[in-house]
């Protein structure tokens, strides 16, 4: 009966989302305010019934109700409860009415802050974000209902979930990304309801960019989250493999990066304004191609759960509906929303500029990777696969650039500027980073020859000007308050969109950092050991203690031991697991790590060969991989920071009458 | 020219420069990192080209699996059902890998026929099958259960066991 009672709901929501999509827009152009305010409780309804509807899945893989189809593919009686839940979103009927789920809670959101815009303004952005759902209820009732029964006959027991997918970096991770996705519906709604007005001004920017940072923040760690279980999950301890999967993820977030600060301009400025919703257009229809890719079945990866060619089709038509009509209402609408504000070409609007066109083409370049197999194969020209090295050939010097204009960026002013200062200010930051690079090569690497590599040395040269740029620019903003109050208070009076743009880059530089010294540094040896085998590899020494069988709740393990010792003293002892899933009989190689600040130990098991108890082990040394992901929690943090700012809240209050001149945030020009 | 419009044309330049740079860098990525695919009978057939990175897949042929007693080193045979190549590798073998089910694997093939791969791949699900192995199968038969010869059936059984995931 629960399940029915979800499928009930959901009917219910798609029937709230058609009136949501009709009645409030239309109360926008009658001046109906009945019907705008309509929209709030629309909006809250649906969430009380899509969250009812989620829930009822919830309690049917808890209650392990394998009547119920999907439960029946992806849970199991023997499975731990908190993976039960997750299973929730392990397939892809679920995931699919989790991405619903948080659709409806952003509008409920939107909803919840509405009463600070023009109510014209919420009706739209709210009945957009309505035709939105339209089109994802339907996609899930008609093709992907998850409370499909199984009668007369249910099994007696599920088929269990994808050990891959048993584990903690499951459960937060699709959430996160869902989150980040979806997020950009709202981004997405705003520029729709800014061309449906006609009406795009420094009030709109402000309103619109709070949001666009919060799923940016989400999608960042989501990736990250990603990136980390594949490198502790899959057991080859790569961490980025420019998978389709991956990079579908990547795309949304690159352009997402553009648009925040193409909002930056057009919130400080009035400028880029179509560009701004372009880009806003854009991010949200790749976030909707990677749905695409990774539920139609185009693609196969562990992301791709169910290949059905319907649902591929459908979401292709919904993609060309939404693509195709946002694109057309940009055409008409945009000449309205065109500013004609000049600036110098030594100022930050430049320099954004160039990050803008720097990361779509970036953007683009993914793009072209990822669909070009596909385009040949659908035309029937050859099966091609692109390989990482094409990604890292194009991808690792754009982004290097990009950090290089970031410096310039950060220290320019807005409007106006000039190169000679810049010079003056950059030329012995520009000299002590690239000193540094090769100063860190030189002295990193035991022997120069050997590990002297140019991406390396680029890399951490960058990595020093993005960092002193930053203190320069501190330096900088601060000055004339630091004579009268002293440095302490200076730095207090800096606002906090200011510090959450300096903690981002920061992060960047992290990242920079753990991919750079990871990718070039790394040593890694595959091998058979038989028990009792040393091996050395780099100032490590490894002993292998030989693999004995463990049961766990819903596998069988073989239980690797590993002493890890540095210099001859022992620094710790390593299980890496090879499990069997018993309800799939499905191998999984679970890895063990010795996380470290300035190294990981990763150990995984190959295979057993023979009958001595020897196996093949995978050893790799990984120095500065965690910065990776802590570079990218600096992002997330940045972002939120930088949306604590008073201005969104309190301005925003003051309504567009009160709409002040630009560029008097006085030193938070973030 | 005056201001704006000098202005402008910087821009357009800015933007040309970026996308021709882009544009170059990707043809020029491309060129040089597409791997095409054979199936096994192609390569058995001597269509395919000999020290040319490519991928080649198919089922593993139950039984052809020899490992080195002294090193990582393994070789097998694949087949799409019309075809056979050995495959030479060194290395950890994936999860999945399992006689009779489907790999792919990126190398170059040999003057002496031999594919010498440097990475084997197996997907992360027992029911999946990587398309151009399952393309190449389809290709190999165009009529499934119309005059079967017996070398082709087990290949057949096991596809089949492999779609219906049992």
């Amino acid at each position: 009966m629960v399940a029915e009672a979800g499928l009930l709901a959901l009917i219910i929501a798609l029937c709230l989302s058609l009136l949501l999509s009709i009645f409030p827009l239309v109360g926008s152009y009658t001046g109906n305010l009945r019907l705008m305010n309509q929209a709030r409780s629309l909006s809250w309804g649906l969430f009380a019934f899509v969250g009812f509807s989620f829930l009822c899945l919830v309690w049917a893989f808890i209650t392990d109700d394998f009547s119920v189809d999907y439960v029946a593919r992806h849970s199991n009686s023997l499975l731990p409860v908190p993976y039960k839940v997750s299973a929730t979103w392990g397939g892809h009927e679920g995931s699919l009415l989790m991405w619903v789920l948080i659709l409806v809670g952003w509008m409920a959101m939107v909803a919840f802050r509405s009463d600070r815009l023009p109510p014209e303004l919420s009706a739209r952005v709210l009945s957009v974000m309505g035709m939105v759902t339209v089109g994802f209820l339907l996609f899930t009732l008609l093709t992907s209902n998850p409370f499909n029964r199984i009668l007369p006959f249910p099994p007696e027991d599920g088929a269990d979930l994808n050990p891959l997918l048993q584990d903690f970096g499951l459960i937060v991770h699709p959430p996160m990304l869902y989150m980040g996705y979806v997020g950009f519906a709202v981004a997405f709604a705003f520029a729709i309801a800014a061309l449906l007005g006609g009406q795009l001004d420094t009030a709109w920017a402000r309103w619109a960019r709070p949001w666009t940072t919060v799923a940016w923040v989400f999608l960042t760690l989501g990736i990250s989250l990603g990136s980390w279980w594949a490198y502790y999950e899959l057991g080859w301890g790569g961490w980025w493999f420019w998978d389709p999967v991956e990079n579908a993820s990547l795309m949304p977030w690159l352009v997402g990066t553009a648009l925040m600060h193409s909002l930056a301009v057009t919130e400080k400025r009035g400028l880029f304004k179509s560009w701004t919703l372009l880009l806003a257009i854009f991010t949200f229809s790749l976030s909707l191609l990677g749905t695409f890719l990774v539920r139609s079945g185009v693609l196969t990866s562990v992301h791709a759960f169910a290949n059905d060619p319907e649902r591929g089709v459908f979401i292709l038509f919904y993609l060309m509906i939404v693509v195709g009509a946002s694109l057309t209402l940009f055409a008409l609408r945009a000449p309205e929303v065109r500013s004609r504000i000049s600036f110098s070409m030594a100022s930050r609007e430049t320099l954004l500029l160039v990050n803008n066109i720097l990361l779509t083409a970036s953007a683009a370049t993914v793009l072209l990777g990822t669909l070009f197999p596909l385009l040949l194969e659908s035309l029937d020209m050859g099966m091609i696969s692109v390989g990482p090295p094409y990604f890292n050939l194009v991808f690792v010097p754009m982004a290097m650039l990009l950090a290089f204009a970031l410096g310039f960026g950060v220290l320019l002013n807005w409007k106006s500027g000039s190169v000679k200062w810049l010079i003056s200010q950059t030329r012995w930051i520009l000299l002590v980073s690239i000193l540094g690079g090769l100063g860190f090569s030189l002295f990193y690497g035991d022997v120069f020859a050997k590990h002297f590599l140019i991406s390396e040395v680029l890399a951490m040269a960058l990595v020093l000007w993005i960092v002193l740029t930053m203190g320069r620019d501190i330096l900088n903003k601060t000055r004339n308050a630091r004579a009268k109050t002293g440095m302490v208070d200076a730095l207090k009076r800096l606002k906090p969109a200011y510090y959450g743009m300096h903690l981002a880059h920061l992060g960047l530089a992290v990242t920079i950092v753990g991919v750079a010294i990871s990718s070039g540094y790394s040593s890694q040896r595959d091998l058979r050991m038989t028990p009792g085998d040393m091996v050395t590899l780099g100032e490590y020494q490894f002993r292998f203690d030989g693999v004995s069988m463990r049961p766990g709740p819903n596998y069988t393990s073989d239980y690797g031991s590993v002493t890890v010792y540095e210099n001859g003293r022992q620094i710790a002892v390593l299980h890496p697991e090879k499990r069997v899933y018993t309800a799939q009989q499905m191998p999984m190689t679970e890895a063990s790590i010795d996380p470290g600040l300035t190294r990981d130990i990763y150990v995984a098991l190959g295979e057993p060969l023979g009958d001595d108890g020897s196996w093949a082990l995978r050893l790799h040394i990984k120095p500065f991989v965690r910065w990776i992901w802590l570079g990218s929690l600096f992002m997330a943090l940045g972002g939120v920071v930088a949306i604590s700012d008073r201005r969104y809240r309190m301005k925003v209050r003051q309504k567009v009458n009160a709409l002040r001149p630009f560029g008097d945030e006085g030193v938070a020009s973030a | 020219m005056n201001a704006v419009r000098k202005q402008r044309l910087i821009l357009v330049l800015l933007l040309l420069a970026g996308v021709g740079l882009a544009v170059a860098l990707m043809l020029f990525a491309l060129r040089e990192n597409i791997n095409h695919y054979f199936s096994p009978a192609q390569m058995a057939a001597g269509e395919a080209p000999v020290a040319q990175r490519m991928r080649g897949g198919g089922l593993v042929v139950p039984g052809s699996v020899e490992r080195d007693s002294e090193s990582l080193k393994v070789s097998f045979r694949i087949t799409d059902g019309a075809g056979e190549v050995t495959v030479h590798y060194e290395g950890i073998l994936p999860d999945l890998f399992v006689e009779g089910s489907g790999v792919v694997a990126l190398g170059t093939l040999g003057s002496d026929g031999v594919f010498a791969a440097t990475e084997v791949l197996a997907k992360h699900d027992e029911n999946y099958m990587p398309p151009e192995v399952q393309k190449a199968i389809d290709e190999a038969h165009p009529k499934p259960g119309y005059a079967r010869p017996a070398a082709q059936t087990t290949v057949q059984r096991e596809l089949r066991s492999l779609q219906d995931g049992s």
